[in-house]
């Protein structure tokens, strides 16, 4: 892959470069899954970006998916990666994390999978402000299973379990994220490529919980039950409703589709991490014949 | 040949293209700061029409396409 | 291999079942272990929460058991040898896990000191009533491990052990206490630690590149390497190939999941574990584990005392179950078998399909909370 006979070079003839996210991913499974106007690839080629300017070690880097849509993005992640169980990503994540401490542990998942099934283990997560980052696609639907109603799924929105239009209240995710705990707290959309790699790179080179929520199109699943034509046509929504605020508190990241939709860092704040605060609890009660864990 | 070459060197880069990744979604197109990019007259084994550039010369290279693209399917680059 | 000196508490020791369960797992070597406090078995974390910052261990009490059961398999992978702790209601939870484990081949270790249910049933009484929820309880067709000692001293043995099986054949195995055993006292001796065999985890000599991760060899074991060493793997639940892929097939199907169940199977010979007594001249067999197998004793005593031919075998290991021993005592002169056991006739079932109607199996059911009356098992010898 990526070798001359496969590119089409449509300027000038020099020697053609490789794609440089190829050698993050795990080529030999392309074409993926999505569908076409998915927004999940464009935030997986930030990711690999802003790994990438973040100057990370990716020997030292696993990604860790539950199920879904977005549950797939650890498959075809040239690292160590980790497809769970539905919901599961952040305590499998967890086990990864505790028990080598010199991983950098990145859970990239769906809104379904993290906040309705695996909602407990975020708020523990955060809580407990564990050094792993947590990055959600939120396109506010289980599309994997033919576009049912999410904890994000607006009011209103026709699901396949909501057939006359979703009637619950929604949460806010960076504001819950913030309430927990977490330090890092970001919230860009699929169609910010830019800004969302600044904040992935920022996220990662940041010790502690982190969290980003992207919104992404599902034309499949939730575009074409609500009147969005195509996922370029809900790129280009997300980029006419969203504005970006500069030291916008996480309160106001709600998600009303009629409305104007707050997109920025909410939070980038510093807190004993889960090691840290067991190590010094341990170090002040054993005294000298605890030796620090996970640390060199 | 020769012309067409020295005529290029007006662009400060290019994008490549791996039309049997391409979907069609447009974003490339749809996304492009300089608005060069457009759908092609040919087909992809899936039925898709890829991209192409449609103005070489004011190609900057800048890879925003390479970041919209959700299928890894173009990429831009400057040239060096 | 030998264990680690670093935590082995070598020497004579008063412990119970749940402490001698938590000083077997040190001395073999786990140093991950994520829990969910639960009754009858809380006394394993509680010891591994003291124990562990000072032999370099890691516990952290989980949210739940669903979250501790999928934090050891992160734990295993990343190069700890694993253990979580429960009982009923958290194995229930775990489920998933198990079948996740089996599925990905992660060695860990699941310790379920039983309690009567069902749903929260008797928390702080005895039962021995999850043995068919460990056989079957997760989806799908796999093969686990389970071991079930009678006493404190092998609440310690036989925990190494059950880190030694998960460890060799890469499969989750289930240590199944009761409340009997979980929570009584008695003498525990602590070998030294190079009296204590260690199997060593069975990591790839291959470099990255020229490794599949669920490439086998006739072990059908494949070899293991752990996150961070570059080998930039990919484990997932999915139906997947040699090399980890996602691979929806029928022929995929059939080649993983038969491997599967056939590593356990085709070396289950290596794997079973039971004590027989009297088999010789034994017309009657009585067949019971755990905290039953030492009230069974007594009775199979009283009987041989009074000059009955009965004879006695006492599983360590009930899954895989020992087929064989139990099918030539049913070929040969055994007329019937007797299996009481602390639920209301789970194991027995296992029995009467090997026996396969060659001989009587009478069954001594109980529905758990205290244990049986010697006299209830004596009576039907």
């Amino acid at each position: 892959m990526g070798k001359t006979d496969t590119l089409n070079k449509t300027a000038e003839v020099r020697t053609p470069a490789e794609n440089p996210v190829d050698k993050y991913l795990r080529m030999d499974r392309m074409p993926h899954i999505w569908c076409p106007g998915c927004g999940i690839g464009s935030t997986v080629n930030c990711f690999v970006r802003a790994v990438e300017d973040a100057m990370i070690d990716i020997k030292k880097l696993a990604i860790v998916s539950g199920i879904g849509c977005t549950g797939r993005v650890a498959g075809y992640m040239n690292l160590d990666s980790f497809h769970t169980t539905h919901g599961r990503a952040i305590p499998m994540a967890t086990g990864v994390k505790l028990a080598n401490p010199e991983m950098n542990v990145v859970v990239y998942s769906g809104d379904g999978d993290l906040f309705a099934i695996g909602g407990n283990h975020f708020i523990h997560a955060a809580r407990r402000n564990l050094d792993i980052k947590i990055i959600c696609v939120n396109n506010f639907t289980y599309g994997m299973t033919g576009g049912q109603v999410t904890p994000t799924t607006p009011q209103g929105i026709i699901a396949s379990t909501m057939p006359y239009g979703n009637f619950e209240h929604t949460f806010n995710l960076p504001f819950l994220a913030e309430s927990c705990g977490a330090v890092y707290v970001a919230r860009w959309t699929a169609a910010h490529v830019k800004q969302l790699t600044k904040s992935m790179k920022e996220m990662m080179s940041k010790k502690g919980f982190g969290f980003i929520e992207i919104f992404s199109p599902c034309p499949t699943l939730f575009g074409r039950r609500n009147k969005i034509a195509d996922g370029l046509e809900h790129m280009i929504q997300f980029k006419d409703k969203c504005k970006i605020k500069k030291g916008a508190s996480a309160k106001e990241a709600t998600f009303d589709p009629d409305n104007e939709i707050v997109l920025g860092t909410f939070v980038n704040t510093e807190r004993k991490t889960f090691m840290e605060s067991m190590n010094d609890r341990y170090e002040k009660v054993f005294g000298p014949k605890y030796v620090r864990y996970g640390e060199e | 040949m020769e012309t067409k070459e020295k005529k290029k060197r007006k662009a400060k880069g290019t994008v490549y293209i791996k039309d049997e990744l391409c979907k069609g979604c447009g974003f490339c197109i749809e996304f492009c700061p300089l608005h060069i990019l457009a759908f092609s007259e040919k087909f992809n084994a899936k039925g898709y029409h890829p991209p192409e550039l449609i103005d070489d010369d004011r190609c900057s290279g800048c890879d925003i396409c390479g970041m919209y693209c959700p299928d890894f399917a173009i990429f831009g680059e400057k040239f060096k | 291999m030998k264990a680690d000196k670093e935590g082995v508490l070598t020497g004579n020791h008063f412990l119970d079942g749940d402490h001698a369960c938590c000083e077997g797992a040190i001395a073999a070597g786990c140093r991950f272990v994520a829990g969910y406090p639960i009754t009858p078995s809380t006394e394993v974390v509680e010891r591994i929460a003291s124990r562990f910052p000072l032999v370099g261990g890691i516990f952290i009490q989980m949210e739940d058991e669903i979250a501790s059961s999928i934090a050891i398999c992160g734990g295993s992978w990343a190069g700890k040898k694993s253990m979580t702790v429960t009982s009923g209601p958290g194995l229930s939870l775990m489920m998933e896990h198990i079948g996740y484990a089996a599925m990905t081949e992660t060695p860990c270790v699941f310790v379920d000191v039983q309690r009567g249910g069902p749903s929260t049933g008797l928390p702080t009484m005895p039962a021995q009533a999850d043995i068919m929820q460990a056989r079957w309880g997760s989806h799908g067709d796999y093969e686990i491990i389970a071991l079930a000692p009678n006493s404190c001293q092998e609440a310690f043995d036989l925990t190494v052990h059950a880190f030694n099986l998960s460890e060799k054949y890469r499969v989750p195995v289930l240590f199944m206490l009761d409340e009997c055993v979980g929570h009584m006292t008695e003498k525990v001796v602590i070998p030294e630690a190079d009296e204590i065999e260690i199997e060593p985890r069975k990591m790839t000599n291959k470099k990255p590149g020229e490794y599949l991760l669920y490439e086998t060899d006739d072990s059908m074991v494949p070899e293991m390497v752990h996150a961070g060493e570059g080998y930039n793997f990919h484990i997932t639940g999915l139906t997947h190939d040699e090399r980890g892929y996602p691979n929806l097939t029928v022929d995929t199907q059939a080649k993983l999941v038969r491997r599967l169940c056939d590593k356990i199977n085709k070396n289950a010979d290596d794997i079973i574990m039971y004590e027989d007594f009297h088999l010789d001249d034994a017309d009657t067999v009585v067949i019971a584990f755990g905290i039953t197998s030492r009230i069974a004793q007594h009775a199979v005593n009283m009987a041989r005392d009074e000059g009955k031919k009965v004879g006695f075998i006492r599983l360590q290991v009930i899954w895989p179950f020992p087929e064989q021993i139990i099918r030539e005592l049913a070929g040969g002169n055994v007329k019937k078998f007797v299996v009481p056991e602390l639920n209301l006739g789970q194991l027995v079932l296992e029995v009467e399909r090997v026996v396969a109607g060659q001989a009587e199996v009478v069954s001594v059911p109980h529905a758990g909370g205290t244990v049986h009356n010697p006299e209830d098992i004596y009576e039907k010898l």
